[in-house]
């Protein structure tokens, strides 16, 4: 199936890695058609779509994890080497990917040289070469990871650049990072970007997946879309509007401006979450007061406490002081079932870790919180659950089979759907909502985004937790959180850096 | 989005509705196994298939079922409870202690009345379940070992009580779970049946038992969806012990007595039916419609094994290769992985 495009490129340059009308299909339904990828060396690509859009199965692919029905993988002009042979793949490309694949009890020096071990003379592990040679490696690419701590102990940045080592220690120089920026804060974001900068300096080629476009622009030349298991377009990222980027991902136009430019609640709109002094562990006093109907955003960075403070409102940690009001009424923190009982919703922060039940159904998922409720005397009758399901399915658009199917056959945007789904399930009186369009596509993200607006046109009020400024635009005002004082508020209409800049503690 | 080949359209409702009848049919994986077996063991004696010996099939794995359906329970919370088969010798031996009279050998000399013994029965199993959830849960010690420990500990005291000697002294109270027949069927087979049933029903279809899947399939999730994860598995644990020691009771109904082992090395065999019957080591899955088929299969093979006379040398030897074939038979047949 190799037709031969190079000898028609006008480019003279070989791309580092190339794929030829390559296709993938599980089954009867096709994951990937006819894409071309070139990827020059030294470039960083950005290669970007939907949840599904046929991204990992290119990464697996291009990794040589699965071997391609149709179209060709070629390094440097050669053919890329048989699925079988993992080394010689391994000296051509790696893949950083969200999950971890060092091995978190081990020291860093021994992941670097997991299974290839420097020997003694009598076929024992040589732990002085072993060190020495990691040292080496760590000097030689610029890494200051110290080798000897244990890798469950390393931040995740740190811990991203030793599987980079690792990766170019086998000699590949073509690097895929699958959404690495996913869980660093800014000021992290910034630092992997400087090193990505420099390793491209030293020869290396990223190809770069992200569902944060603005980072698409920041550090990549050249972005690849995919949709719907296809090739769109492939382009300079000078050369490509956010706009026009948006709408080859999404297939139409998409406004992501769509944001509040003024507060909408007026002042004397009944409160409905009142703080006063309330602290725990990761923040000091807050005083806080949301009306009905308002939004309010809290930012901060990674060590900030906004996560703490929202899940001390939440039931899932316990606070340590101060008075925690909910429509005039105090609850117990620490105590989902009583939070839950006194009219809060939460989407927690992470929904693998605590949003979802793997196994069970978008029906039972979703009702989760409300599983008293559908039937007499605790008994969850079929019909309701159903029903439930299928409320939520339509309601938040969900693209499923039915209420019936497991939530982790559905893609990451519609499992967050299913946990917001849990989160409306109880009609909360405060709805809190952390991190809601981590690990989303653009579609996703606007119909979970819609749902705030949604709430808080039923005179709830709203509290969205995230590091990202297109969820913040919703909210009626931001309050920024810094080493877990409270020390900036933005209302509505705020201009990005200056939002950026309190949330790194740059004062004005 | 993955696109269909023949469709652009999203999958139409028929393929959710296909693939949970499926999901149905999974637990059912062992029901072929048990058919060839039915069999197989029409061939090897004539008598085989008789009515009687069928109800002794039942009879005889009644106390394994009620010990199956405890760690089936505890499996699905995602925990662990290995001391099932000492609380099940222990229970029944403390009782018969409190109500044996003050002339026998060993003895608390109390001479209760039958029904106050076997209320403390219970007591006992479930006072032990207690013990363990409250290390486990709140102490938040590792269950493997501590239910290990438990074992240990259970069998130690049963011994010491009774000094190593066979109790046989009680009421027929005592007895009655095996010897009592209802329709020609033993009572203890009737009440295992309504302690599937019933566990069943609140598995599928109550909030309680959809909460034991929830907390062994993501405990984090559980707890933010405001389900008492702690309540929900000392509870768990407490049931588990109750249900060890009526199996401990229906064991000596069918033995006519208490020996110092009973239920030793039980909890082995309760595994192995517990993961034929597809309940997962790693919480949140099995069904117990598929626990029961898993302790039938193993009824059949001992009674099967009886029958043809096996050599008692080498009964061990065939009961675990068997177990090991039957799990192979469950993995190619339900086709997914035990874990």
């Amino acid at each position: 199936m190799a037709h031969d495009k190079t000898a028609e490129d006008p480019s003279a340059v070989i791309p580092l890695v190339e794929t030829l009308g390559l296709g993938r299909r599980f089954g009867s339904t096709v994951a990937l058609r006819d894409v071309d990828l070139r990827v020059l060396p030294g470039q960083s690509h950005a290669l970007v779509g939907r949840n599904g859009a046929g991204k990992s199965t290119l990464v697996s692919l291009l990794t040589g994890l699965a071997s391609p029905d149709t179209g060709e993988v070629r390094f440097g002009g050669e053919a890329a080497p048989s699925v079988a042979d993992r080394d010689a793949w391994r000296s051509r490309v790696a893949c950083v990917y969200q999950k971890s694949t060092v091995i978190p009890e081990l020291t860093v020096a021994e992941n670097l040289f997991v299974n290839r071990q420097p020997l003694t003379r009598f076929g024992a592990i040589d732990w002085r070469r072993l060190r020495a040679e990691s040292r080496e490696l760590m000097e030689q690419w610029d890494v200051h990871v110290d080798i000897d701590r244990q890798v469950r102990d390393l931040t995740v940045e740190d811990r991203q650049m030793v599987e980079i080592a690792r990766a170019l220690s086998f000699g590949a120089r073509f690097i895929i990072l699958d959404e690495p920026t996913a869980q660093l804060d800014s000021a992290e974001i910034d630092r992997l970007f400087e090193r990505m900068r420099a390793l491209q300096e030293s020869g290396v080629t990223f190809l770069f997946i992200s569902h944060h476009l603005q980072e698409v622009y920041e550090v990549c030349q050249e972005v690849t879309v995919l949709r719907d298991a296809r090739w769109i377009l492939t382009a300079p990222v000078a050369d490509l509007g956010k706009a026009e980027l948006v709408k080859a991902m999404t297939g139409e136009a998409a406004d992501l401006g769509a944001g509040v430019t003024a507060p909408r609640v007026a002042d004397d709109a009944p409160a409905v979450l009142e703080l006063s002094a309330f602290t725990g562990d990761g923040f000091n006093p807050v005083d806080l007061t949301v009306r009905a109907g308002e939004v309010v955003g809290l930012a901060g960075s990674s060590g900030s406490g906004k996560v703490e403070l929202a899940e001390s409102l939440v039931g899932l940690r316990a606070a340590k002081g101060g008075t925690l009001l909910l429509d005039g009424r105090s609850y117990r923190t620490g105590d989902v079932p009583a939070a839950l009982a006194a009219g809060v919703g939460c989407v927690p922060r992470d929904r693998h870790h605590q949003g979802l039940v793997p196994g069970l159904s978008i029906a039972e998922n979703g009702s989760m919180t409300i599983a008293g409720r559908l039937g007499p005397a605790g008994v969850i009758a079929p019909r309701a659950l159903a029903g439930h399901g299928e409320r939520a399915i339509a309601d938040l658009d969900i693209r499923a089979e039915g209420p019936s199917q497991p939530v982790d056959a559905l893609s990451g945007g519609n499992q967050q759907k299913v946990v917001m789904a849990r989160a409306l399930a109880t009609d909360p009186r405060l709805l809190v909502l952390i991190n809601p369009t981590a690990g989303v596509d653009v579609k996703s993200k606007e119909s979970l985004l819609g749902v705030i607006d949604r709430v808080r046109e039923t005179g709830a009020a709203v509290i969205v937790i995230s590091d990202e400024l297109d969820d913040l635009r919703r909210c009626d005002r931001v309050v920024v959180l810094f080493h877990g004082d409270t020390v900036a508020e933005h209302a509505a209409g705020w201009r990005d850096q200056d939002l950026v800049a309190s949330i790194e503690g740059i004062t004005a | 989005m993955i696109t269909d080949v023949t469709t652009k359209a999203p999958a139409p409702a028929g393929a959710g509705r296909r693939r949970i009848v499926w999901g149905r049919l999974r637990e059912l994986a062992l029901v072929p196994a048990i058919l060839v077996l039915l069999v197989v063991g029409s061939f090897v004696s004539p008598s085989f298939l008789s009515q009687a010996n069928l109800v002794s099939i039942l009879g005889a794995s009644a106390a394994l079922a009620m010990l199956v359906l405890a760690e089936a329970l505890i499996l699905i919370t995602g925990k662990f409870d290995l001391s099932i088969e000492s609380s099940a010798g222990l229970a029944p031996a403390i009782g018969a202690l409190l109500v044996v009279p003050a002339t026998a050998a060993v003895g608390f000399g109390t001479e209760l009345p039958a029904g106050v013994a076997l209320v403390a029965v219970i007591a006992v199993g479930a006072v032990v379940g207690l013990f363990n959830a409250i290390l486990i849960v709140k102490f938040r010690l590792n269950a493997f070992i501590v239910t290990l420990a438990m074992l240990i500990v259970l069998r130690g005291l049963h011994v010491g009580v009774t000094e190593g000697q066979t109790l046989f002294d009680m009421p027929d109270a005592f007895f009655a779970l095996a010897t009592t027949t209802f329709v020609g069927v033993p009572l203890s087979v009737w009440l295992a049946v309504v302690a599937f049933a019933i566990a069943g029903f609140m598995l599928r279809y109550h909030r309680l038992g959809r909460a034991l899947y929830a907390i062994g399939g993501n405990i984090e999730a559980a707890r933010a969806a405001g389900i008492r994860v702690e309540r929900v598995m000392i509870g768990v644990y407490v049931v588990g012990g109750v249900l060890a020691a009526v199996g401990g009771l229906i064991l000596t109904g069918y033995v006519g007595a208490i020996s110092a082992n009973q239920g030793q090395n039980m909890i082995f065999t309760v595994f192995a039916a517990a993961v034929i019957g597809g309940i997962s080591m790693d919480g949140g899955k099995g069904s117990m419609f598929g626990a029961l088929t898993g302790v039938l299969l193993l009824g059949i093979v001992n009674n099967m094994l009886t029958i043809a006379q096996v050599s008692s040398f080498w009964i061990q030897a065939v009961q675990g290769a068997i177990i090991l074939v039957a799990l192979m038979i469950a993995r190619v047949t339900s086709g997914r992985a035990q874990d």
